[in-house]
């Protein structure tokens, strides 16, 4: 019988000793945080910026701005959530770059009824991804997610995409928990509708 | 319970944070509702189709460049 062990100690993330390690001046360690979460920062601009060039700078001036700051890193929360949190703000910064005059903010609630009621009601097929090939597939889920207010788009990316929790969305982009989670049902309900566009089982209505 | 009831917990039913008479109630609706049984559905599927598909992807090759700018960067600061 195996016993168990009620005597923990505190874990620590392993992100936690390659940050104490790079901050030491180990650049090893802090290339493999950057292989760790590069391709996350480059989707997460793009998905703000929806530029190439923009997302490839912001790659490197969020890991190199996390280098500068990594003396400020407390370790109270994850080492992802805090260089997230940098990425998202180089990313409005490059944004507001493009459109300038423009307001581009994170921040102000979308007022809008898209979506909060949901009025395509047709069931998609087992797999509507089957009816296209790889590459019409990802042309549709960008174009259907560049449609949405930026401030929903990003909390989806976040939460749904890259997984990080409720709170640590909050975090990142400096939002208050309600105001994630409103916005979370509102995008995951825009998508869907957007979607059924694509997906809706179309024997069903007998369109061919 | 009914539609917009359902509608403001279907986050925390997606999301596996509901209590158990909670989700018994949210059950009970979706037994006669398909309109919410069908926004269920297709909304679990939408998030299931934007995890799987890569649509922003990083090619190694410019992978490879970024890490090499970065690194000299951080060696000078």
């Amino acid at each position: 019988m195996s016993t168990i062990q009620t005597q923990g100690t505190e874990e620590v993330h392993p992100d936690v000793l390659l940050v104490n390690r790079a901050r030491a001046g180990d650049m090893e360690a802090y290339e493999k945080l950057v292989r760790q979460y590069d391709r996350q920062v480059f989707r997460i601009a793009q998905h703000i910026t929806q530029n190439r060039e923009d997302a490839e700078d912001v790659v490197q001036d969020a890991f190199l701005k996390a280098y500068e700051k990594l003396e400020q890193f407390q370790g109270n929360s994850k080492f992802y959530t805090w260089l997230v949190r940098i990425a998202v703000n180089e990313s409005l910064m490059r944004l507001r770059k493009r459109r300038t005059g423009r307001m581009v903010s994170i921040d102000e609630d979308v007022e809008t009824d898209e979506g909060s009621m949901p009025r395509d009601l047709a069931d998609w097929g087992p797999d509507p991804e089957q009816q296209y090939g790889q590459s019409e597939m990802a042309e549709i889920l960008r174009k259907t997610i560049q449609g949405l207010p930026p401030g929903f788009r990003v909390v989806f990316v976040l939460r749904d995409v890259e997984g990080l929790s409720t709170e640590e969305t909050a975090e990142s982009l400096g939002l208050s928990i309600p105001a994630v989670k409103s916005r979370l049902l509102r995008a995951r309900l825009q998508l869907r509708e957007r979607l059924s566009r694509y997906f809706r089982n179309r024997s069903k209505d007998g369109v061919k | 319970m009914t539609c917009s009831e359902f509608l403001a917990q279907l986050d925390d039913l997606i999301d596996n944070n509901v209590t158990v008479p909670v989700r018994a109630q949210l059950e009970e609706h979706l037994r006669g509702c398909e309109h919410c049984e069908v926004t269920l559905s297709t909304t679990r599927k939408t998030i299931e189709i934007y995890r799987k598909h890569e649509i922003y992807e990083l090619p190694n090759e410019l992978r490879e460049r970024l890490h090499k700018a970065i690194l000299a960067k951080c060696k000078k600061c």
